[in-house]
């Protein structure tokens, strides 16, 4: 499988790590992955953090925006972390930027996050 | 389809989902030697990948048995690119094209292929029959040779 996934809880948020590439092929075991430790209850917010993902198509903003929808009938909230350019294009096309915030890295989104608490 | 003095390859594969890093990868490697940018390459991967997983998902319904083609083309500075499937083809193809529509909601699908392909490469064709499959034809100027031509 072309896709690791790494998940680390701090305090409410859970931080979700992505290296590789996400698409069609591997969206469904993220998917399952991450529904499987958002319904154990643990954690509030999630930060996605993508410095290591190195290609997305369509099929990984299916999972990011489902992930959102999730964690905001939570009452939760989601932030992005550490894209590089070829991911951010995509999102930018997808308008994803206009419903959730995107930072520099995973200590600024968690400082936003712990803030507007 | 012509192949005129340019260069081409064609390659099919069974409609799998673990197949479409590799339709990604080969296509990427036989446009390399346009010295694309990696910008230039990653729009071709991400192409490659949205019409495929089209093919395997709404073409074929993720019947395995199916099979996917792909035609690619060098003419010059100018890659073309035909994606198909004999699937069960595409009943409206304006309401498909469309930003966000997907007929297939349940699956979390984006909505977003078509847009994606449109907007990464600069011309983009698409030609469906319901039961006969859909085919996808798309070009891209590599500009990182065009200075060469020019």
């Amino acid at each position: 499988m072309n896709l690791h996934l790494e998940m680390e809880q701090r305090r409410d948020t859970l931080i979700v790590r992505l290296q590789g590439e996400l698409d069609h092929h591997t969206a469904d075991s993220v998917r399952l992955q991450l529904d499987e430790e958002i319904a154990r209850g643990r954690c509030k917010d999630l930060i996605f953090s993508l410095k290591s993902l190195q290609f997305m198509d369509s099929s990984g903003l299916g999972v990011i925006l489902g992930r959102y929808k999730l964690i905001k009938q939570k009452g939760g909230r989601m932030a992005i972390c550490d894209v590089n350019p070829p991911v951010y294009r995509l999102f930018e096309m997808s308008g994803l930027f206009k419903i959730m915030p995107v930072f520099d890295d995973e200590g600024a989104a968690l400082s936003e996050l712990e803030v507007a608490l | 389809m012509s192949e005129k003095s340019g260069n081409f390859m064609n390659l099919q594969f069974a409609a799998k989902s673990e197949n479409e890093s590799f339709a990604r990868v080969t296509v990427a490697a036989f446009v390399s030697q346009l010295d694309p940018t990696m910008e230039e390459i990653t729009d071709l991967k991400t192409v490659v990948s949205e019409a495929v997983t089209n093919c395997i998902i709404h073409g074929y319904d993720n019947d395995p048995s199916g099979i996917v083609y792909i035609h690619a083309e060098i003419e010059l500075d100018v890659v073309t690119l035909v994606i198909e499937d004999k699937g069960r083809g595409i009943e409206d193809m304006e309401l498909a094209k469309q930003p966000l529509y997907t007929s297939k909601p349940e699956l979390e699908r984006s909505g977003m292929g078509f847009t994606i392909m449109e907007n990464f490469m600069d011309e983009f064709e698409l030609v469906s029959e319901v039961g006969g499959g859909t085919s996808i034809r798309m070009k891209k100027r590599i500009e990182s040779k065009k200075a060469l031509y020019n």
